[in-house]
Parts: structure tokens; sequence; C-alpha cells
């Protein structure tokens, strides 16, 4: 230990010395960030005689930034104790979060403490330094000087970020000739393409659900996928809550090539093969009034077709058609146009100037660096936080032109694909690492301030940039906040400054909407009506993404929604395409498709279009950390850059072999039990017009009842509300340390999750209605699990919970067999590990598991004793509001309601009197504190179909 | 009695005791198994196995204790399975030698002398099998003494109303009655064995376990006494041990455990499979040591009969399961049923039904009760459809219970079989040691029914 550390006297007993060693380490560097909020130089870090004020060890700070997808940021406040980032809330200031998160946003801290990281510099592989890389990078300058940057190219992904943006402006006005290119694999070209067709500029469309009645969507995955998805599933569920205004109530309509989960909440949904959507887009603009020729055939029925567009008619102004990212310009500019004309263009829509800095076609800027790669044009190539050598189409062979490259740098967090063939590597400082700026879904910037100093001396592209340009004294601070001083400068910019880091926005950033006038497109000839070909479509792996989160295990085991798969990706077909083929899950197939080949396993997947088939992005990677390689299949080694996003003539050869798949749930039908409740809108207004009815089930209880005379703490979810993201899965998993399991384990059924999201499909395999519900410990007041164990391990508490007491578990696994719920977990190995920096993220309230324990969701009881600390320190109670679990500060759509029951105001009281209000598996007479609201289906009058 | 006799039939009709013997000649023969007699090569080959077993049992425990649980193929929602599985079984083939011991004594079965002692000594072997495996089975074995009531630091104690700590004093006192019962009997044979043993250290040995027995006309009339007594004592146990074993699962709301016949249905199949396994023992062992004399066809006959009894008891468990199931109209009850027959584990109700109730019907038969191949053959499929049926009603009943989101498989691991067959390796071995070192048949006994054949035939 240097004489710099702090030396205090910590109880580390049992605790490795080297993670203690470590432990201090970083926290003498956060020290700095703790208090002045920036990344200071080492020389600087003192030791400090008094504790600094805010830095408590049992006091957590938050500090607001954003995490960006594809670019797109969205706020956070992320929880720091003792200078270590550890669990990531949403920002209730951020539009595009609202307090809410999506999952990514949660698996961020496992990211940052990813022990897998790339952590030095390489050079050719081999170990190197940053003041090397730098002066490599240093000596070339003088070229880019002499030939106006002619051979420098620089790949990013997709940009929001003004900083960086700027940065990019000024060295190619400084060399005109070097090139900047963009390509996300995830990108907004054909939804821009489509705003150019219809307006003539680029647009970003921005929805307003609140104000939408009914919504059309056409591909569009708006509940999980798209920017702003957060904000958007919060706003649509706003619009659609039972019971308050049921004559209110939205109607979504959804058309979808690959089942996502806004065509689950659906009231009518209807799967068609993705190139099917245009026939149907242009008949319905047709209804709609636009003069497009009517196709001859629609693959879907005229009945439906016309209910859809009276909705969408008689809701001008509150109606709402939106189209998905892998659908063609054309489809995109119909929906404008259409949009325009039922009068929703400044009411459910409006048209802003592009979020990313340079809305180019990224398909054809990729294009240009492979062609200028493949004829020897390019000298420098600066491979920016992407890693195009995986991600990119197939065809455009960006490893075998990267060859050409004599000089190509890549900076990254892992040691990627990319960073294996490129001549430097530069490990890349996490988002939580280092200052940067993005902007969210609205043009919202939010000024990225890192949580601790770059673990493993990352650094950021600005800083790259920085060497590239000459620029070297700047850090990354003084970069964004030199950017941001001239953008809104002022006398009080110092004011303004701190407010922005406070808030976690900077003021007035949102773009304001734009005047649009839509035109018809000149739309393409339609594709073969009756063509039966075999359909491919390719699709973000709903938990790794595009691959950027291969390696990060929370998101690996989180069961994916629909499928509940882990671990893998897996060719999603229909059961009937299947079976026409003679082929079962897991049975492992070759994908010809334009004379590439793939092998995968087959997951047949109710609601799937038939004769398509959807390949996830994300797996067969063959580097990049621990966990990243070997599992699943890399889908784009089929993708092409003539048809990214879909397209026919794929063939599949079945192989006769097996690939063992990992699914979370084995059973996919509720069996007639009352579980998952959906009401049509007409019978909850009745029911809820008739009052609370008294229950069927008589209460005879044998042992006398708990008291709860302080709080009774209870939970209500929503499941209308609920869209089945899984945000609450692995907020807990974050915020309650449980472990992973891995594959394996999760095929025996082992994954340790407390709060598991249920999926129920219902009906015909071509048309299911999906249920969800997420199910935590119930917490019954006659518990099961109690009476039944030996040791009193599970025992009730005086607010009513069901307590699990680790230390006294013996493991008998008695409480689990008598849980009817099952929401209990066991550790039946030492699944957590102890890695030091993993062991840096978990939560200091609550204790790590060993082997042979039970455990099971605690309603964040190291939440409830903080709030009763704060409150008892005041001397009052705890107020409504203040304890929020972490599944519920988590979700999207606010479907978890949590609080006191004895409190007659708090609005879980209030759920739980609405005469819907129910219990799982009342019969048992278990007497749960968790109860459900069901969902509520608004079908049109016309289409009772489900 | 004789009367009784004859209307048993044709084995049945034989005496309980074969041949000319006298008090000297049956004591030689006894004796002589245990001090002269050279090992007996199907001895050897027994002992190699299960020497070979007990190593791969108690390698598979060391790697148990190191890893965890997860080394079996337990999981959500089947966290119960083959270790609870030998459990009950083990425990229900402990009852076969209680009962003949305790409760035919009482009951003043003759019959039961020749075979008392080697039935008790499989309760005592199968009961520590049955005694092991909750221990094996815990998270955290380490902590297994938690379950005891014992004044502690920590001022806790067990969770009366959890029915594994019932468990704790039903087995415990089991284990510690059928011990002394059994040790009890062996005094006298154990002062013989040291009177006759020619070899110092044998000597020694017996004489310090003989308890300074020297057939005192005193020590008969206590040991007499005492004797009825401790069958006394025993007797209930016979019912209440796995009465309280099968509360494990009665009191649990699982569906296929939650029901009120459980504890005469436990016991039913637990003398059930305890005869089938004192069958399974008693014709090879007789077979081996030339004991045709003492276990008689006579024997093998009355313990198919009683096997027959118990067995159609439990045939008529599975038929009340059935018909409440369906007649309480509670759709989850119905499902468990439903799903045993035709689920994914169907292949083992069925095996259940044909071992337990067809195998069971040959009884009827003189011919089959009169082969002791013929019996030995039926009693090894009851011991595997009895195991079966623990199985069937703790695994399938738990993979698929109230939420079928939550519903799994189970797949046993190496580990799992490792500690099956471990265990019936470590009860084999004890067994042959035990023939080895003492007695088989109470010799003392014996000569009781020598005593009464002259008596009668005078």
């Amino acid at each position: 230990m240097s004489p710099r550390q702090p030396r205090r006297e910590f109880d580390f007993s049992g605790v490795p010395e080297r993670s203690r060693r470590e432990f201090l380490k970083l926290m003498g560097a956060s020290i700095a960030l703790a208090s002045g909020c920036s990344r200071e130089l080492p020389e600087r870090i003192v030791p400090y005689e008094d504790m600094p004020e805010q830095l408590a060890a049992t006091k957590s700070l938050y500090f607001a930034t954003a995490l960006s997808l594809d670019g797109y940021g969205s706020g956070v406040l992320v929880e720091s104790a003792m200078g270590r980032p550890i669990k990531v809330e949403g920002n209730p200031n951020h539009p595009a979060s609202l307090g809410a998160t999506d999952v990514f946003s949660q698996a961020a801290v496992l990211t940052l403490w990813d022990p897998d990281r790339s952590q030095t510099v390489l050079r050719q592989g081999v170990l190197s330094t940053w003041d090397a890389f730098r002066a490599a990078l240093t000596a070339r300058r003088s070229r880019f000087a002499s030939q106006g940057g002619a051979g420098l190219h620089i790949l990013t992904g997709s940009v929001t970020s003004p900083t960086l943006a700027a940065q990019l402006h000024r060295l190619l006005d400084k060399y005109p000739e070097a090139r900047w290119h963009q390509y996300q694999p995830i990108n907004r070209d054909n939804v821009y393409a489509g705003t150019r067709l219809a307006f003539g500029e680029t647009r970003e469309p921005r929805y307003d659900f609140t104000r939408a009645r009914t919504v059309l969507s056409l591909d569009a995955d708006f509940l999980r996928s798209m920017p702003g998805h957060v904000r958007y599933a919060r706003d649509f569920n706003g619009a659609r809550r039972p019971g308050e205004t049921p004559s209110a109530n939205n109607r979504l309509y959804a058309i979808e090539s690959s089942p996502t989960l806004t065509g689950a909440k659906a009231d009518h949904c209807r799967r068609l093969r993705a190139s099917q959507i245009d026939r149907v887009a242009r008949a319905l603009a047709q209804r709609l009034g636009i003069a497009v020729e009517s196709p001859t055939s629609v693959p879907i029925e005229a009945g439906w077709l016309d209910a859809c567009a009276f909705d969408l008619l008689t809701r001008h102004g509150e109606s709402l058609i939106l189209v998905g990212e892998r659908q063609p310009a054309h489809v995109h500019a119909l929906a404008h146009l259409a949009n325009e004309r039922l009068g929703n263009v400044g009411t459910t829509v409006q048209y802003t100037n592009p979020v990313l800095a340079e809305p180019i076609d990224q398909l054809d800027s990729l294009r240009q660096l492979s062609a200028a790669m493949a004829a020897g044009e390019v000298q420098e190539l600066l491979i920016l936080g992407v890693n195009p050598l995986y991600a990119t189409p197939a065809d455009l062979e960006f490893a075998r032109h990267l060859q050409r490259v004599p000089f190509s740098v890549h900076l990254g967090l892992y040691r990627d694909e990319t960073a294996m063939r490129s001549l430097w590597h530069i490990p890349a400082a996490h988002e939580l690492e280092a200052w940067s700026d993005t902007r969210a879904y609205d043009g919202s910037a939010t000024i990225q301030q890192p949580l601790i100093a770059p673990l493993y001396g990352g650094r950021s592209p600005h800083e790259v940039l920085a060497v590239l340009a000459g620029e070297f004294e700047q850090d990354g601070h003084a970069i964004v906040r030199a950017l941001w001083q001239g953008e809104l400068g002022g006398d009080d910019f110092e004011h303004t400054w701190k407010t922005s880091l406070h808030n976690g926005v900077v003021p007035d950033s949102a773009f304001t909407a734009e005047q649009v006038t839509a035109r018809l497109p000149a739309l393409p000839p339609l594709r073969d009506a009756d063509s039966s070909e075999l359909e491919i479509v390719f699709s973000p792996d709903p938990h790794v993404h595009d691959g950027v989160y291969t390696n990060n295990a929370w998101l690996r085991e989180l069961p994916k929604p629909l499928t509940e798969l882990t671990w893998d990706n897996a060719v999603l077909m229909s059961p009937e395409s299947g079976r026409r083929r003679g082929l079962a899950n897991e049975d492992v197939v070759e994908i010809e498709y334009r004379g590439r080949r793939v092998r995968a396993p087959v997951w047949l997947l109710p609601g799937h279009p038939d004769e398509s088939l959807t390949l996830q992005f994300g797996y067969g990677r063959t580097a990049g950390g621990r966990i990243a390689p070997g599992a699943g299949f890399n889908a784009y080694a089929l993708q092409t850059s003539a048809a990214p996003s879909f397209d026919g003539g794929a063939r599949v050869h079945p192989l006769g072999t097996r690939y063992p798949l990992a699914s979370a749930q084995m059973h996919n039908r509720m069996e007639g039990r009352d579980l998952a409740r959906m009401l049509p809108l007409s019978a909850v207004i009745q029911r809820t017009a008739q009052g609370a009815q008294p229950s069927k089930h008589e209460r005879k209880l044998l042992y006398p009842p708990f008291a709860s005379p302080t709080y009774a703490w209870g939970m209500s979810i929503n499941l209308d509300a609920c869209v089945g993201c899984k945000a609450c899965t692995i907020a807990c998993q974050a915020e309650n340390n449980i472990p992973v399991v891995g594959k394996d384990q999760v095929q025996r059924g082992r994954e340790m999750h407390w709060i598991r999201v249920d999926r129920y499909f219902e009906g015909s395999d071509a048309h299911p209605r999906v249920h969800f519900q997420p199910v935590p410990c119930m917490h019954c007041e006659r518990a099961p699990c109690e009476v039944v164990c030996p040791v009193e391990a599970s025992v009730h508490d005086s607010e009513g919970l069901n307590v699990q007491v680790y230390n006294r578990c013996v493991g008998t696994r008695f409480c689990s067999n008598n849980c009817p719920y099952k929401v209990r977990r066991f550790n039946f190995l030492q699944y957590s590990q102890d890695v030091p920096s993993l062991n840096a993220q978990r939560n200091p309230d609550v204790t790590v598991r060993m082997r042979g324990v039970m455990e099971k969701c605690s309603y964040c009881l190291q939440r409830i004793a903080a709030a009763k600390i704060a409150s008892e320190k005041e001397g009052r109670r705890i107020r409504d509001g203040e304890v929020v679990t972490a599944c519920q500060a988590a979700c999207p759509t606010e479907a978890i309601v949590f609080g006191d029951l004895n409190d007659p105001a708090s609005r879980v009281r209030i759920a739980k009197t609405s005469p819907l209000d129910y219990v799982l598996l009342e019969e048992l007479n278990t007497l749960p504190r968790t109860s459900y609201l069901p969902a509520v289906e608004n079908p049109h009058p016309d289409l009772q179909e489900t | 009695m004789a009367g009784q006799e004859q209307v048993l039939g044709a084995p049945s009709s034989q005496p309980v005791l074969r041949g000319s013997y006298t008090y000297a000649s049956i004591t030689d023969k006894i004796a002589d198994t245990v001090l002269e007699r050279p090992t007996h090569w199907a001895w050897a080959v027994g002992f190699a196995v299960s020497a070979s077993l007990t190593v791969l049992f108690i390698v598979a425990m060391s790697y148990l204790f190191a890893k965890g649980v997860g080394i079996w193929g337990i999981d959500q929602p089947v966290s119960w399975a083959f270790a609870l599985t030998n459990f009950v079984w083990w425990v229900g083939i402990g009852h076969a030698g209680t009962f003949i011991s305790a409760f035919l004594l009482l009951l003043r079965q003759r019959w039961r002398t020749s075979i008392n002692r080697f039935a008790e000594a499989m309760t005592i072997f199968a009961v520590a099998m049955a005694g092991l495996m909750p221990i094996l089975h815990l998270g955290r074995p380490w902590f297994f003494y938690w379950l005891i009531p014992y004044p502690n630091k920590m001022n806790l104690w067990p969770q009366w109303r959890s029915p594994l700590v019932w468990d704790i004093f039903a087995i415990g006192t089991y284990i510690i009655v059928s011990i002394l019962f059994w040790y009890m009997g062996l005094i006298p044979d154990l002062a013989t064995l040291r009177d006759r043993a020619a070899q110092r250290w044998k000597q020694v040995g017996y004489a310090l376990l003989a308890l300074g027995w020297r057939n005192d006309a005193r020590h008969w009339a206590r040991f007499e006494i005492a004797y009825l007594l401790m069958a006394g004592l025993a007797t209930p146990l016979v019912i209440s041990v796995h009465s309280v074993v099968s509360l494990d699962f009665a009191i649990g709301n699982t569906p296929g455990w939650h029901s009120t016949i459980f504890p005469p249905y436990f016991v039913a199949g637990a003398l059930y499979s305890g005869f089938a396994m004192a069958l399974t023992i008693a014709i090879p062992l007789r077979a081996t040591f030339g004991l045709q004399d003492f276990i008689t066809a006579r024997h093998l006959a009355v313990m198919a009969k009683v096997m027959l009894a118990c067995g159609l008891l439990v045939t008529y468990s599975y038929l009340v399961e059935s018909f409440m199931a369906f007649y309480s109209a509670d759709r989850y009850e119905s499902f468990m049923l439903l799903n045993r027959m035709t689920g994914p584990y169907a292949w083992i109700y069925w095996t259940v039904i044909f071992c337990n109730v067809i195998v069971l019907q040959t009884l009827w038969f003189e011919r089959v009760r009169a082969s002791p191949w013929m019996l030995f053959a039926v009693a090894i499929l009851i011991n595997i459809g009895m195991w079966l049926e623990r199985f069937m009603i703790i695994v399938v009943s738990l993979h698929r219970d109230f939420m079928p989101s939550a519903w799994g498989m189970f797949y046993p691991t190496f580990w799992d079989i490792a500690i099956l067959a471990g265990s019936l390796g470590a009860f084999a071995l004890l067994f042959l040691l035990f023939v080895r070192f003492l007695p088989v048949i109470s010799m003392s006994e014996m000569r009781k029914l020598v005593k009464e054949r002259r008596e009668s035939s005078s």
C-alpha cells in the first residue's frame, strides 16, 4: 500500500488480500470523483484525515449520466457505493427514461466491472503502451498535413454525441481528404430514407403515445427496441389504464414479421412475412384515401383492414401509424403521408431534426469504406467503438480488406474480432468511466460524467481523436466542457454546466418539431404476392443486441422475451414451418442463402409467420471475452449489403443433429389454470361498476394470523401494463447480488432470478395470445414455506415480509417444494464467484449467498431498511413511494406498485381495492401480499377473433 | 397352532425347523458359520462387489460434500429426488425386520425365530443407509445438527411444525430401539460364541460383547421379560416411523403429496418392500450357507403371504388415491394423476403398477410361493417397484405442480446413481460382515424350537 492511500481500519475478514488491495486502490481513485465529479490526475489524490462530507460507507451517492444504445442515449442515475458504481436506475428528469430503464442500462455495471474487458494497449497482439501508440499516430500526422488527410479513414457507429461530432468535423476541416464513415449494425437508414422520400429532407419521427388512441404498428417494436422505447412503453401504457376512464383506452393493431413484445401486447396482431407488409401498407393507405394502386391480393382479411382503417380514420388526430426500422423507406414514407392525412402530425407524431449528428446512409458509407480498403486507398483506419470484423454484412468482406490497411487502430471495450486483426488495439473507457455526451430519441442532450476513473486506463473516442488532431493537452473532461461552453455560453455557464450534470439533461436541448409536408413517394413495384420462397429476417438479439453485450453474463442468462432462451441464439420459425420440414426444437439446420451457409439450431416460436426465419445477431462470436465466443451462430455471416434487413430465397437443410438450448420456461401453456388473467374491456367496465365482490374462498386458518402493526408491505402488479421486457428481472439481479449460473445450470432449471416473467401462449400456434406475468415472491401471509422449514430459516417478520435467513438455512429445500409459486431459488453449487472486479459491483447492503442456501425475493428488504432509518431519524412514518423496489424502479410501464398496506392512501392499497385485483392460486389460502390486476384487451367489436 | 399350520397349504405344512437337530447340532451348525466354516466363494464375490460399491459411495459422498448437491440432477422445481427416494425406500426396508422380530414375537408366531436375527440386522443397516440420506441431501450438511433440539448460544430451537424435525425423532428412536433390541437378542448367542471360540482375540471380543452372560436361569428370566418389553416398545415404531416419514410429504401442499391416506399407505408400502428385501436376502443366504433346514420353504411361503397382504393394501391405496383425485374435483390433484399416467414419466407409473400390483398377483399361486427362485424374482421386482413408487411420489409430483411456467424435468446424473448404488453396496457390505461375525440365526431361540418339537412329538 502506498503512503498516498488513505489508512483506515476496515473489517475485511474473509476477503482475500488481493481484492482488498484493489478495492482500496479503486476507492482512492474514486474519492476525487465523489468530491469533485471530475476525473483528476493521480498526482492530486491525497489522503484524507477527515471523512469527506458525502462519502460514508453506509450511504450511496447517485450521479446522473446517460447510457447509449446504437448511439441514442437514455438518462440514468448511477448508484455509487464508496466510489464503486453498483447499480443503474432511470433518471426521472430524462425524457427517454422518466425513471425507468431497459435491460441494457441495468446490465451496464456488469460490463463496467467485467474482468474480461480489454486492459492493455496491443500492437499486433503484443502488449504495448498508450504512449507508444500516441507516438506512432503522431508520426503519421505529418503525412496528413501534406496530403490533406488523404488515406485517413475513421469508422464510428451512430454518432449523436455533439462533442464527438464537433471533433470529427474539426478534423475533416483540417484534413479535407480524410473520410468519416458511420456504420451501426442496427441503424436508422430506412427511417431517415423514409423521411427523405416523404418530406424531401431528413427528419427524425418522434411519437407521442399519450395522445394516440388507435395505434397501428407495421413491424415496429416500439415497446422494446426503437430509440425511445422506454418512454414509448410508459406513454403507451399511460393511455391504456383500465378502470380509470375505460372508454378512452387505446387500441393497438400490430403487423409484424418477427414476434415482438409489441405484437404480444397488441389487441389485434397479424403475423406476416416481412415482404408482405409493404402490400398491407398500400392496401391500408388506399383505405385511408391515399392515391395508391391497391395491390391485387392482400395477405390479411379485408375485414381486419377495414376495422383498422375505420379506427384510424375515426380517431382523427388521435391515431398513429408507425413503421419499423426493418421496413423499406417507401413504407415509412407511406406511413408519414398517412399520418399527415389522419391529422396526426403535430399531435401523435412530430418530426424533428435527426438525432444523429450526420444522418448519412450508413450502409452506403460502409460500402464506400470497404471499396476504398479493397482499392488500397486506406492508409490509416481508426475504428472507434465498433466491431466491423464481426458486425458487418458478409459480402463486404471487411476482414479481408482490412488486411490491406497498413495502419489500423481499434478502440473497444473488448479484445474482440476487430481488435485481434487491427494493428493497434486501444482499450476503450466504459461510458461510466469517461466524459462524453449523447442525445436521446428527442434530441435531449446529456453530458455523460464518469463515475470512476478508467479501471484499465481506457480511453474515450474523444481522447483518441484529440491525439489524431494534435490536441494533446486535452483530456475528455476538457474536450466535452469546451464544446458545451461554446454551445451554452453565457456568464453563468458554470451554473448551467453543473445543473446539466446534476439533472442529467442539458436544459432545453430537446429538438423542436419542424414543419413538414408529406408527398406521395414513388412506389417500387410489389414483389410477387404468391412467392412461397422462404424468407429470412435479420434482427438484433433481444439481449445481446448486435453483439455489444455478448460478454455480459446477466444479459446472456436473462431469458429472452417470447422464446425464454438463454445463452444462445437460435433460428426462429413457426411451428408450422418446422412441422413441414420435420424439425423440432434444438434440431440443427444449415441455412443456405445467396451461396452462404450457416449452421444453427432451430427454435419453433408460436406466432412466428410461416415460411420465414428470424436470425438474431450477436452470437457466433470468435473473440471478445471469455463467454462471448462459442455460443450460437453468426447471423452476420448471412447478411448482405443488398438486403440487410430481410430477403427471400433462403433454404433450410436439416442436418439430423441436435444442439441443446437452455430455455428458462419449459412449459408454455396455462393448462386452463387461472394464472395470468386477461379480460376484454367490456368485462372490465362491468366488473368495475359492480364493485368488489367477496371472495368465494373461505379463509379458515389453523394458526393465528401474524399481525403487521407498523407497516404491512405489499405489491400490486398490473398485467395490463406489463410488456414482458424483463427489466425487472435484471434490475433485481443487479440490486440483490444474484449470481449467474451458466448454460448447463439453466438447462437443469437452476437459474437464480428472483423475479421471473412467465410467458404463456394461448390459442393456436399460428395466432397465439401472449400473456406475461412477473412472478416475484408472493410474501404470503400464510406462507407454506415457513411451516416446513425445520430450522426457522424461512420466517415472517412483523411487517408481513416472508424473510429468508441465509445464515440459518441448511438447505433442505422443503420450502421450495412447498412453494406453490416456485419462486424460491437454491444455490445448488457455489454460484457466487469470488472475482475481485465482480465483487466490486456487489451491493454492500445485500448478503452474498453461499452454496447450499435457499434464497428468494425479499421485497428489497435493504431498501425498506434504508427508508426506515431515514424516516426514524426524522421521527415520522415512511411515506408512500419512499420505498421503491428494484423491479418497480426499472419497470418502464410502472406495472409494479409497492408500498404499505396499512396506509389507506398508498398507491398499492388503492390498486388492491380494485374489483379486478386477484391473487395467484387463491384456493390454497396462502394469502399472498403480491396481487395482480388483469391484462385488458380492447378488441374492435367487429374483430372478435381471439 | 398345529392345526393352523395345516391350513396353510403345502410349504406351510412343513415344519419351521427341518431335519433332526439336537441342541448341540443346531448350535454347531449356526456357530460354525461364524467360527469354523471357510469363506464361501459367493461370499467373497459379494464382498468384493459390495466393497467396491462402498468405495464408490465414499467417493460420491466426498465429492458431494466438496461441491454441493448440485452434482445431482435436482433442480427447480424438482429439488428432492434420489436422496429422498432412497431415504424413504431404505426406511421402508427397515420395517420388515422390526415387524418380524417384535410384532410377530408379540403375536407368538414361531416361524419368525429363524429369520428375525438377519431381518433385524437388515433393519439396522437399512435404517443406517436411510439415516445418511437426509444429511447427504442437505445444502449445507455440516449444519445437520441444527435440526436436533439442543441448548445453544443462538437460543434457537428447531421449527417444530416441520415434519423434518419429527423425522429426526422418528428415525432416531427407531434406530436406537432397533439396535438395542437386536443386541439384546444377540447376548445369549454372543456368550455361546465366546464359549466356542478357539482363538484368544475372538474369545475376548465375544466375551466383551456378551456382557457376562452365563446362561443362568435368572439371566434367562430377566432376559425374557426385557426382550418382551423391548418388543412392546419396538412394535408401535413399526407404525410410527413410516407414518412420520409419510408426513414429510402429506404436510406439504404439493398435489400428489397432500393426502391423508399417506400414513397407512406408507406403512403398508414399507412392510411390503421390507418383506421383499427380507426375501431378497433370505433366499441367497440359505442357499449359500446351507441353512435350508432353518429357513425353510415354509418361511418363504409365509413371508410371501405377508408380502401379498401388504401388496394388496398398497394396491388399495393406489386405487383410493386415484379415486380421490377424481372425486375431489381438485384440478391439481386430477392433473397430477393424469400426469403420472400419461405424462413424461408415465413409464414409471406403469412400471410401478406392473411390479407392485400385477407381479404381486402371482403370489396367489402355491407354485410361486413354493419356488424360492420365483419368489426371489418377484421380490426383486417389488424392490424395484417400491423404489420407483417413491421416486414417482416425490419426483413426478414435484415436476408439474401448480404453476405450469415452473414445470420442469428431473434427469439423474452419475452421482445420483452412485449414491444409490453406493448405499446398496454399503448395505450389502455391512450385511456380509454381519454374516461372518455374528450368528445369522438365533441359536438360543432355535434351541427353544428343538425343545418345543421334542415336547410336541413326545
